[in-house]
């Protein structure tokens, strides 16, 4: 095992990301999904932290930051539409969620 | 100087247009009337100042360029007017004999609630009549030709308000659209092959083809299907009989005075061309003599007054065509100013008695009119006199001349022509003895009512009168030694003809035409003035008469045969081409976005989680191939 | 050498509790694991000496969006294992598409790696991600974004207010 560099960050972020998109693929609880698409956040968080650690520039962190601010606005907001859902639909089934469908 | 007055000549009646036309309902229908006439008299004064300023001098021609109107390579047509001895004559002609009928117009309007808007289209007439006379170039020949036209159109439906009345205006409007076509061609030809449209350029160029040459007859004979729409010659005669539904005046001015006369116009003017081509001038001599004998046979029977003089007028329009075709084109016009005043009397005069009668017009249920309406029962007589060529009624040397013309260039015809003068002569007495002797053949009331018409109406009848009585001295024969004035006159633009008659011959020839004038005169007078005849009724009318009453049913021909194909023509067009063709094709296009709505359409599942997949498989193919790369 | 045992027990620790997140049957054991998984990004924020960050990550996400998240299982009662499933078919061909994603991602970072050449140790010693630093770029460079932040943070409240309150008459 080699000093880790940004690479090892690179792959993990990669990893961790598609993670995420298969989460979202796989379940279909919308909540859940909500909870992998936090983890590409994260995924891409880490990233965007690292690379700017690495090369010693701090505005990549304060976009960390940023991130995470819209990233907390949103789940407000998305877990508000989903209470709305229930409350609707009687659940939280993506295959529900086909109103739209002609 | 000068050229204001050639400016103002036509842009005095414009004037009157507006005027009448935008506020003609405010100023009351008199002042309307007047204000027109005033327009017209005071264009005529122009013209008369115009005469006395310039041609006592001697000089020939006045050219105003007002402005370039059409410029590009090759070919430029400036908005030119030309003042020479033929034009002044005619704008003579159109201003005077034209304010004649303007204030004739307004005692016999008088009643009619368009006053306004009849004044407004007079004045909008006589402003284009003076355009096409006063052009210096065909082009703007052609505005003032196609202008008059449309006034044409609008006078003849004056009286909207009647389907078959504006019926009649269409067939006008159609029939010189036919004609008219065949004029353009004719000025694309010319602007091709002389790269102008100038008079005076186009007739110097024409000079160095020589006789006979195939361009120039291709374009004068373009030109004369022009000139015989416009003027109402075999076969586009047809529209002139009906355009009588028209106001009388109207029929008058325009539909025996002036326009139809702008025909002849247009090939006296263009004499230049015209005599370098001898096949046309054959044709436009035949077409013209058949047209005045066939338009006389179809006057000899028919009942209605104007409808009569109507087929005259097509007759006597027949008579200057074949003066031209033997090119004499002073005799032509000749004929034109001394039927300007004759017929427009006659016109009149008709109109009198129409109005006397409230509007009847059908001859059975006149006659006896004499007592009642004497002073138009004098000029009447005038102008019936002067067309059957009685001297020294004005028709009788404008005729004899013509006659003269064409026994010197084919003794055939003038045989045959001399026919078409008793035709007419002896119409002409019918028509007159019908209306005037014997006893009334209307019913009680109508009798009652009889009454001779104001001073406003007889006034211009007896201008008229002495115009049809003294317009001949204009040109008197040469043999009794007086000047040809008309001929001297128009002889820097027409030339001088020599005649090669003997004076013998000329004096036979006179008698031959007052003899037969007269054998017709005695003729009718025995049918209908001693027997007192009236024309039968329609359906017991047989054999040949049957097809003089029945117009020898050209128009029922033209219906068959163009018409009603043309009308099928057009309705196979709307349904086939239109409807299936055009519409389906633009209906199959419209319908391809809803087809393919209809199957993208089915992509949208609604299914969000085979959306996810795609979006994933999306982000993974751009990857994929910009790693490839 | 210490950075690279905790680096990969770090990561190892981060993978298996994301792995948990969208294979556990339940919402809530979801929400437990997701909860692992942040603190081991907060971990990895620790280890890029980026403390700042991993301050706030633990606070907005551990603290803030989790208690959001566990709030809504426990309004939707949603605590079931019954909750329905997509079919093996469709499960598999997420995490095929997963895994193939990964792999062109792979593919594409492969080439552009191997040109840095500083390790975690040279980011030790950094100022980077220290709350000096970053607090004077964040309210000297960013000064805007960040109070724009405040507005959309606003929004983001009227917005859940709105839509998770009752309507009238409801």
């Amino acid at each position: 095992m080699g000093p880790i560099t940004l690479d090892h960050y690179v792959f993990l972020s990669a990893a961790l990301f598609c993670l995420g998109v298969a989460g979202v693929l796989i379940r279909r609880n919308i909540l859940v999904m909500f909870m992998s698409l936090e983890i590409m956040l994260n995924a891409v968080n880490l990233l965007l932290g690292s690379i700017a650690a690495f090369r010693g520039d701090a505005a990549g962190q304060v976009f960390v930051f940023f991130i995470m601010l819209v990233a907390a606005a949103e789940i407000a907001v998305g877990l508000a539409v989903m209470v709305m859902v229930y409350r609707n639909t009687g659940s939280i089934d993506l295959k529900d969620l086909s109103n739209l469908k002609w | 100087m000068k050229n204001l007055l050639v400016v103002l000549i036509p842009l005095l009646p414009l004037l009157g247009f507006a005027v009448s036309g935008l506020f003609g309902k405010r100023l009351g229908k008199s002042a309307t009337g007047l204000l027109a006439s005033g327009m017209v008299l005071l264009s005529f004064l122009c013209a008369a100042a115009l005469a006395m300023l310039h041609f006592r001098t001697g000089d020939s021609a006045i050219v105003v360029n007002l402005f370039s109107w059409i410029r590009m390579p090759g070919l430029s047509i400036p908005m030119g007017l030309l003042v020479d001895p033929l034009s002044l004559m005619m704008v003579f002609v159109v201003t005077g004999i034209g304010f004649l009928i303007h204030v004739y117009s307004i005692g016999y309007m008088h009643d009619d609630d368009g006053v306004a808007r009849f004044f407004s289209y007079l004045n909008l007439f006589t402003f284009f009549m003076l355009v096409l006379v006063l052009a210096d170039n065909f082009a703007v020949l052609f505005i003032g030709w196609e202008g008059v036209g449309l006034c044409s159109y609008l006078l003849i439906g004056f009286w909207f308000k009647n389907h078959a009345f504006n019926g009649a205006a269409v067939k006008a409007f159609v029939v010189n659209r036919i004609g008219d076509a065949g004029f353009l061609l004719g000025l694309f030809l010319m602007a091709m092959t002389f790269g102008s449209l100038s008079f005076a350029e186009v007739f110097s160029r024409a000079a160095s083809f020589g006789s006979g040459a195939p361009a120039i007859t291709l374009i004068t004979l373009f030109l004369f299907i022009g000139a015989s729409g416009k003027s109402a010659q075999i076969p586009l005669y047809t529209w002139l009989p009906d355009a009588m539904a028209g106001p009388t005046p109207v029929s008058a001015l325009i539909h025996a005075a002036t326009m139809v006369t702008a025909g002849v116009y247009l090939v006296i003017r263009s004499n230049a061309l015209y005599a370098l081509a001898p096949l046309t001038m054959a044709i436009i001599a035949a077409v013209g003599l058949a047209t005045a004998i066939w338009a006389g046979l179809i006057a000899l029977s028919q009942r209605d007054i104007k409808k009569v003089l109507a087929y005259s007028t097509v007759s006597q329009l027949g008579f200057m065509f074949l003066a031209l075709g033997m090119g004499a084109w002073s005799t032509g016009f000749f004929h034109v100013f001394t039927h300007a005043f004759f017929k427009a009397l006659l016109f009149l005069g008709a109109g009198s008695v129409i109005h006397a009668l409230s509007g009847e017009q059908d001859i059975r249920r006149m006659g006896g009119l004499r007592k009642a309406l004497p002073v138009t029962y004098a000029t009447m007589l005038a102008g019936t006199l002067a067309i059957a060529g009685i001297p020294p009624f004005a028709g009788f040397f404008s005729k004899d001349e013509i006659f003269a013309k064409v026994f010197e260039h084919a003794p055939a015809l003038w045989a045959i022509a001399l026919a078409g003068a008793f035709v007419t002569s002896f119409y002409m007495f019918r028509l007159f003895f019908l209306v005037f002797h014997g006893e009334f053949r209307g019913d009680a009331t109508a009798k009652h009512h009889l009454h001779e018409s104001p001073k406003v109406m007889t006034a211009p009848l007896v201008v008229l009168a002495l115009g049809a009585l003294g317009a001949g001295f204009a040109g008197l024969p040469e043999i009794f030694g007086a000047p040809h004035w008309i001929s001297d006159f128009l002889a820097p633009v027409t030339g001088r003809g020599e005649s090669h008659l003997s004076h013998a011959t000329e004096w036979m020839l006179m008698g031959a035409s007052v003899a037969t004038g007269l054998l017709a005169l005695l003729f009718a007078w025995v049918r209908y003035g001693v027997k007192g005849r009236v024309p039968a009724e329609d359906a017991s009318v047989t054999g040949v008469a049957r097809w003089s009453l029945g117009k020898f049913f050209i128009d029922e021909l033209y219906d068959r045969a163009i018409v009603k194909p043309l009308f099928r023509f057009s309705a196979w067009i709307h349904d086939v081409l239109d409807r299936r063709g055009l519409d389906g094709a633009v209906g199959a296009i419209a319908g391809i976005s809803p087809w393919l709505g209809q199957q993208v359409r089915l992509l949208q599942t609604g299914n969000t989680a085979f959306y996810l997949f795609a979006m994933a498989l999306g982000v993974f193919l751009i990857l994929f191939v910009a790693t490839l790369r | 050498m210490m950075s690279s045992i905790l680096f990969y027990g770090l990561s190892t620790l981060l993978f298996a509790a994301a792995l948990l997140v969208i294979l556990s049957r339940n919402p809530i054991h979801s929400a437990l694991w997701l909860v692992t998984a942040f603190f081991a990004v907060a971990g990895h924020y620790v280890l890029l000496n980026a403390q700042f960050l991993a301050a706030v990550h633990v606070i907005v996400y551990a603290g803030a969006i989790m208690v959001l998240f566990l709030f809504t299982i426990m309004l939707l009662n949603l605590n079931k294992e019954t909750e329905p499933q997509h079919s093996l078919l469709v499960k598999l061909a997420g995490l095929v598409a997963g895994g193939m994603l990964l792999v062109v991602m792979v593919g594409a970072l492969r080439r552009s790696s191997a040109e840095t050449a500083s390790d975690l140790a040279t980011v030790h010693s950094g100022t980077v991600g220290l709350v000096e630093t970053l607090g004077k770029v964040l309210f000297r460079d960013f000064l805007l974004p960040f109070e724009l932040s405040s507005i959309l943070f606003l929004a983001a409240l009227v917005g859940a207010v709105v839509l998770g309150k009752k309507e009238l008459g409801e």
